[in-house]
């Protein structure tokens, strides 16, 4: 929810040259990386580290996530000129506990067991402080295109996160891979079901929170690994300018 | 790197690096080591092998990775007696997969990622056992019974036990009998004594070969205090509150308790007391406190073993109380000379 990432007008004039509105860019870039939800704010945590056990519990609750993210997105981007300070918090929490509710009947009706798995979690995605931070931080000051995108972004940083996750524990904990993919999928993905490991002793500790745990700290350290070999090129190269433009000094 | 005693008197002896330290410690495991080898087979020599291999590897891996001097830290034996004190906590049959992850992990996640030797707010030894306990119970709570009391009727071979480790051997279950702990645990509905007269694992012959290797862990603990390398606060509080807690529900119950001899003779009594909860970086720092770090973890053991779900506790009672061990610091820091009153709580410590 840091404010750099709000794209009020008097921001996006500084950074761009030519002042036609929010850059499109920048937002899917913040989404999915440089301002991941789960990787960067470490929002939404306890969904997180709850379900993604498997892979299909990751998809699944990441889509989940995502579609109340978009649409809380854009019913606040609609209604942000018309609620006052005061009430914006309970509007927004109104607005997104309804779209959860609506996932969450439709869940109940198509994916019945994937419901029935994944549990308290999906309820709990009202009380997700990252669809919360979204809404206050970008929906409410930004028009209903960008928010929109936006919205979409962070859900799908989000649920690449908990794919990444859910692979990571299925495979240690079980040895395979994309297992009971028909409850989302239906019939068809039995078939998908990859057995990594033939004989594989289960590592209950994977499956286990603390194993989410250790498995997003690794996740975090990789991302802030290649975050830093980045930092080291692009310093590379302006150091190489700068010898330039030093020697051109001297001269004059 | 020198070990210098954290609190007053700071003298520094010559000689009295960490890598002698460490190395001390591991030559004090040897009469355990060897009384274990010698009632349970090779499976301890193999797995102790096993570890140390990979322990070097790993922390030579980790080290790499953090761009730090291998050649240096490698010399301080502290992975390698991290890998020595796994492998006499595991089961001798264990598979070699599983040594190599508990070890594995306790040099990579329990040490380095906190940044290395020093810096672990856990034991690594144990961090690692529980994680196997957690993950692996079956292989982890197979243990070689007494040779009188065993199928096989003989300690197994080198060649089973190295059949049992890498591979399977199908006739393991010949060698493995319940620990008393174990037994005892699943006692059910019988009364102590009918428990100690009828099953197999309390009979007279495996309490006995549990009883040398906690005395000869008591020896090796003993000469760590003799060369003043441990002092004897925590393992002897240990092992007193594990004594009297047992002692109090022996009295309360002894229809369905077990006597307090029974408990510091049987599991890991005395290789926790003196090896495991004496561990210098994650135990507490002064005399005081040390006292009450070792009360605790005694209690805790008794809790476990008795009401927990494990037969043993010694593993999860030290990382609790690891957890403890800096509140546990806050209040008994000691007097600093010139002052009437000594430093108490959070408020003084972060002053």
């Amino acid at each position: 929810m840091s404010a750099e990432n709000t794209l009020s007008p008097e921001h996006t004039a500084e950074n761009t040259i030519v002042d036609t509105g929010p850059n499109y860019r920048e937002i899917l870039y913040n989404g999915i990386w440089k301002n991941n939800p789960a990787l960067v704010q470490l929002l939404g945590l306890c969904p997180l580290l709850a379900v993604t056990s498997t892979v299909v519990n990751a998809i699944g609750l990441g889509l989940a996530t995502t579609v109340v993210l978009l649409g809380s997105n854009i019913a606040v981007s609609l209604i942000r000129n018309y609620v006052s300070e005061a009430v914006r918090l309970p509007a927004f929490v109104m607005i997104i506990a309804s779209f959860t509710t609506c996932i969450e009947l439709i869940m109940q009706a198509y994916t019945y067991e994937l419901y029935q798995i994944l549990g308290i979690f999906i309820p709990l995605i009202v009380t997700n402080c990252a669809i919360l931070g979204r809404a206050d931080a970008f929906a409410s000051r930004n028009p209903v295109a960008p928010s929109a995108l936006d919205g979409l972004m962070m859900g799908i940083g989000f649920t690449m996160v908990l794919v990444l996750l859910g692979g990571m524990r299925e495979l240690i904990g079980q040895g395979t891979l994309f297992s009971d993919m028909q409850l989302l999928f239906g019939d068809m993905a039995i078939s998908w079901r990859l057995e990594v490991f033939s004989n594989y002793p289960n590592v209950l500790f994977a499956v286990l929170p603390p194993g989410a745990f250790i498995g997003l700290g690794l996740l975090i350290a990789i991302k802030n690994y290649l975050d830093e070999k980045e930092k080291a090129r692009i310093a590379k190269t302006k150091e190489g300018e700068e010898k330039v433009s030093r020697r051109v000094r001297v001269t004059d | 790197m020198a070990l210098l005693r954290i609190t007053s008197p700071h003298t520094h002896r010559a000689g009295r690096r960490t890598s002698w330290v460490m190395q001390m410690v591991i030559l004090a495991t040897l009469p355990g080591l060897l009384v274990q080898t010698w009632l349970f087979g090779y499976g301890t020599l193999i797995n102790l092998f096993i570890a140390c291999a990979t322990a070097l590897i790993s922390e030579a891996f980790i080290l790499k990775l953090r761009r730090r001097p291998i050649g240096f830290f490698l010399a301080d034996y502290s992975a390698l007696l991290t890998a020595v004190l796994l492998a006499l906590a595991l089961p001798p049959t264990v598979p070699w997969w599983l040594t190599v992850t508990a070890v594995a992990f306790s040099v990579i996640f329990a040490k380095q990622v906190y940044g290395g030797l020093g810096n672990n707010p856990f034991n690594p030894a144990m961090v690692g056992y529980a994680i196997c306990l957690v993950s692996f119970p079956v292989p982890m709570t197979q243990w070689i019974g007494a040779s009188e009391l065993i199928q096989a009727g003989a300690t197994p071979t080198f060649s089973d036990s190295l059949a049992a480790i890498f591979g399977t051997l199908p006739t393991v279950d010949s060698y493995t009998m319940a620990t008393p702990l174990d037994a005892f645990k699943h006692k059910d509905g019988l009364m102590s004594s009918e428990a100690f007269s009828s099953i197999l694992g309390l009979q007279s012959a495996n309490l006995s070969s549990w009883m040398w290797v906690n005395v000869a862990y008591l020896l090796g603990g003993l000469a760590l205090i003799w060369l003043r390398i441990i002092t004897w606060h925590t393992p002897i509080s240990m092992l007193a509150a594990l004594a009297v807690m047992a002692g109090v529900f022996y009295a309360i119950d002894p229809s369905n308790a077990a006597t307090p001899v029974f408990h510091l003779t049987t599991g890991a009594a005395m290789l926790g007391a003196f090896f495991i909860a004496t561990d210098p970086v994650s135990s507490c720092t002064s005399n005081r406190g040390k006292l009450f770090y070792g009360a605790g973890i005694g209690i805790l053991i008794y809790v476990i073993r008795s009401w927990g779900g494990y037969p043993d506790g010694v593993a999860f009672a030290v990382l609790l109380m690891n957890f403890a061990a800096p509140l546990i610091d806050y209040y008994t820091q000691p007097r600093t000379y010139g002052h009437k009153k000594a430093k108490k709580g959070l408020a003084g410590g972060d002053k």
